[in-house]
């Protein structure tokens, strides 16, 4: 079903009951042959919202169901590996308690540091879910946790998409609201993250970023304390969700400043902005993760300095209005502004030299200057979703509204207004966060999607327009209520072919809207649905079939190990380790802490005995190593080893990682450099792989993924000895063998 | 404010709560006094008992939000 389409078609025929602007109004109205459909507008008002009613709730419906793809292929669970601490979290939630939770310590990860759980998440989505599945239990619906987990991603996304329609009225009219809804409901930039069973904070992070928007703009619209009491709570509900709500309390003090400086300043902006700042900082604040960020670190100082600087044109606009002298008033102006300016230098610039206000984090400065992160702070460059984005990849997530984004950003620029201002500052910002990291493209689609949706608004509501003052002209020639419809009367006559181009371009817009639903669905099937958990490949037979080996390694160390063996693998698997298998691990993907990661990677990229040595300081009973070489897995641990190499010389300057290039060429053949051969990594990896062969007419111990012979087959482990191999060769798992009794 | 910056901060969280109790308090009641005057025109359709309605309930939210903050 295509619902957009036919929607956009049909209801830019139809005046909508409320209308958006004046300007727009009165010219639909004039073009209205007043007589003849005043009668039937009552009937026309109903029938509207009859459609409209009906296109949401399709559209509400098809966002839901678009994400299950996986759901329907494989099973009901969760996917990657960040959503299984998340499901983990929320399970201890429902299990023990709200203020057991708040109060947790988990010391079954990080060993021997552990994890203060309760002050280092966001509890936005562990108690959203909690309290749906508390909520379903009241109404005797007797859902396990992990239905809940999984299906509350495309719930919020059906609810994003309400949310976009409002904010498009807001902003535009209903039909740009209902055309957003639609393009939403289906953005493959926003699918990425709320699949079924992707249970991750951006899924009920965006829902809640759109609707702190929509709240303040709509604050700013009407100036009343009551929407900016709202904004203030989205505000609330955003901290607690996801760390990114650092582009919403850096976005509005931009958007505020840039009123300002067009000339914009209005007692509605002050009103909405000061209850929105004060209520939300002090709400933000409760949340223990973020603390007292609000007032001591960089990132958050523009809304404060932009706070001071409206109290600064008030205090000058009341005093404009006492006094009745203008140059008194200037030179007034000129004494407070340099007044305030010397002293809002001064006290920035004591504070960040003193320290007080600590600088911008890594993670947030690498946005503003992208080298940044490759040279200081290598773990944060080597995640694959922070690198910067390809075209490909814009393409792939937006397809035509990339080329409507800019028509959109036309349409709101001949029409200015405080809502649109905001969202082409969105629009703009986020699709320059976008650019610099791939992760972000999720902020920036529900941007696009809205300017999208004005651009394909405004030019099919004109078309129609076209189309219906053509073949209505004799009726509107004979009313003449302004001089506007008469104008338009005479202009439109002599252009003899304006129908039928009219209806082509309609023909060629609903061709390209069709196509891009289709883009989407086909997106979402192949490239998105996929639980990282569980591979599936074709067979010889063009069968599906199925790789499970995560999940038998982990049910292997859950039923097989002691219950206080410790774990040690790369930080990418730790959650999945501690959520099923229940053990404890060294590192995992909280990565807090670096030089605990550091180590692991040496001991990683260390001989056997230095290796040795670490892992019984750090108490080591089991190694897990992912190995792709026999499927042809390519995110395998040989393929993350120099990164492994490169954290792990960030802070032990023993590991350098020319000693395991050759040529500057990455090698695992026999041509590879010794300490490669002989490293822990390699020697796990590729244990008794040299007698298997993997491809027929290849060598044995053929690499399916690296394409070569490996070099070092005859290996031999001293201190440890394999415990289990998954079935696929995928997992594999080493025990540490105890000192010898005799040294 | 001038007593804790003779102690030191250390229950901080108190302290800013105070503070954004006094600076919240003050920019609610401006906000009242904005909605409220008949010479604005930007407020003219906003019914005085509305604009008093949204200033309670902002306070009650605020002084709920300092009680919690307070510890």
């Amino acid at each position: 079903p295509r619902p957009a389409p036919r929607a956009d078609e049909t209801l830019a025929q139809i005046p909508p009951p409320r209308p958006p602007m004046a300007a727009a109004a009165s010219t639909m109205l004039e073009s209205l042959p007043a007589p003849l459909l005043r009668a039937l507008r009552l009937k026309t008002k109903q029938q509207e919202l009859l459609l409209r009613v009906s296109a949401l709730a399709l559209i509400y419906v098809l966002a839901f169901a678009v994400r299950l793809f996986s759901v329907l292929r494989y099973e009901s669970m969760i996917h990657e590996f960040d959503p299984y601490f998340n499901y983990r979290t929320t399970l201890y939630l429902t299990e023990h308690g709200y203020s057991e939770f708040w109060n947790w310590f988990d010391h079954e990860s990080w060993y021997p540091l552990g994890r203060v759980v309760g002050g280092t998440l966001f509890p936005g989505l562990m108690v959203t879910a909690a309290l749906l599945h508390r909520l379903l239990r009241a109404l005797s619906l007797a859902v396990h946790i992990r239905e809940v987990c999984v299906l509350t991603a495309p719930f919020f996304a059906a609810n994003t998409t309400l949310v976009a329609y409002a904010f498009g009225r807001e902003i535009w009219d209903s039909g740009a609201g209902l055309v957003a809804a639609a393009l939403i409901a289906v953005c493959p930039g926003y699918i990425s993250r709320s699949v079924a069973g992707s249970y991750d904070n951006e899924g009920v992070a965006i829902f809640a970023l759109l609707l702190t928007f929509y709240l303040f703009v709509r604050a700013v619209n009407t100036g009343s304390l009551a929407w900016s009491l709202a904004a203030a709570f989205g505000y609330f509900y955003m901290v607690s969700a996801w760390g990114g709500y650092v582009f919403i309390i850096n976005l509005l003090p931009l958007y505020v400043l840039v009123l300002l400086v067009t000339g914009r300043y209005s007692q509605r902006l002050y009103v909405a902005y000061n209850c929105t700042y004060v209520l939300g900082m002090l709400l933000g604040m409760q949340i223990r993760f973020v603390g007292f960020q609000h007032v001591q670190s960089g990132e958050h100082m523009a809304a404060m300095g932009v706070f001071f600087l409206l109290q600064v044109f008030f205090f000058l606009d009341w005093v404009k209005y006492m006094l009745n002298d203008v140059k008194l008033f200037k030179s007034f102006l000129r004494i407070t502004l340099t007044c305030v300016i010397s002293v809002g230098t001064l006290a920035l610039g004591i504070g960040t030299a003193s320290g007080y206000i600590s600088p911008w984090t890594g993670r947030f400065y690498s946005l503003l200057d992208p080298t940044y992160a490759k040279d200081h702070i290598p773990i944060i460059a080597s995640v694959s979703e922070h690198q910067p984005t390809a075209w490909s990849s814009f393409m792939f997530d937006f397809h035509i509204l990339l080329f409507l984004f800019p028509a959109g950003l036309y349409f709101c620029f001949k029409r200015l207004s405080d809502a649109t201002i905001f969202i082409v500052m969105y629009g703009l910002t986020s699709m320059y966060f976008a650019g610099v990291m791939v992760r972000l493209i999720l902020v920036a689609a529900p941007a696009v999607c809205l300017i999208s949706a004005i651009a394909v608004s405004a030019t099919i509501k004109n078309l129609t327009t076209l189309i219906r003052s053509k073949s209505k002209s004799p009726q509107t020639t004979g009313k003449t209520t302004g001089s506007k419809a008469a104008a338009k009367g005479a202009v439109d006559q002599p252009l003899p072919f304006q129908h039928n181009v009219a209806v082509a371009l309609l023909l060629g817009a609903f061709y390209l809207l069709s196509r891009y639903a289709i883009h989407c669905t086909w997106v979402t099937s192949e490239a998105y649905s996929s639980p990282s958990i569980v591979l599936s490949a074709r067979g010889h037979n063009g069968g599906r079939v199925i790789f499970d080996d995560y999940r038998e390694a982990y049910y292997w160390l859950r039923q097989n190990t002691p219950t206080d063996a410790k774990i040690m693998s790369w930080w990418d698997y730790g959650y999945q380790i501690t959520a099923m298998g229940n053990r404890t691990v060294i590192v995992d993907n909280n990565t807090w802490n670096n030089t605990h990661i550091a180590t692991v990677g040496r001991a990683m990229s260390s001989y056997e005995d230095e290796a040795y040595e670490i892992m019984q300081s750090l108490d080591v009973n089991y190694v897990l190593v992912v190995f792709g070489g026999v499927t042809g897995y390519s995110s395998d641990d040989i393929n993350k080893f120099l990164w492994m190499v490169r954290i792990g010389g960030g802070v032990f300057p023993v590991i350098k990682e020319p000693d395991y290039l050759v040529n500057g060429e990455y090698r695992v053949d026999k041509g590879a450099s010794p300490k490669m051969l002989n490293c822990l990594m390699y020697k796990l990896c590729y244990y008794r792989f040299g007698e298997l062969t993997t491809e027929y007419g290849k060598p044995p111990g053929y690499d399916r993924v690296r394409g070569v012979e490996i070099g070092n087959k005859d290996i031999k482990l001293e201190y440890l000895e394999e415990a289990f191999t998954t079935s696929n060769w995928i997992v594999r798992i080493y025990k540490v063998k105890p000192p010898k009794n005799r040294s | 404010v001038a007593y804790m910056g003779v102690v030191g901060s250390f229950p901080f969280n108190s302290f800013l709560s105070s503070v954004l109790s006094c600076i919240g308090s003050a920019v609610l009641a401006v906000c009242l006094r904005i909605q409220v005057n008949k010479d604005n025109k930007e407020f003219k359709d906003l019914p005085p008992e509305r604009a008093f309605a949204d200033f309670v309930l902002c306070n009650l939210v605020l002084h709920l939000v300092i009680m919690n903050f307070l510890g």
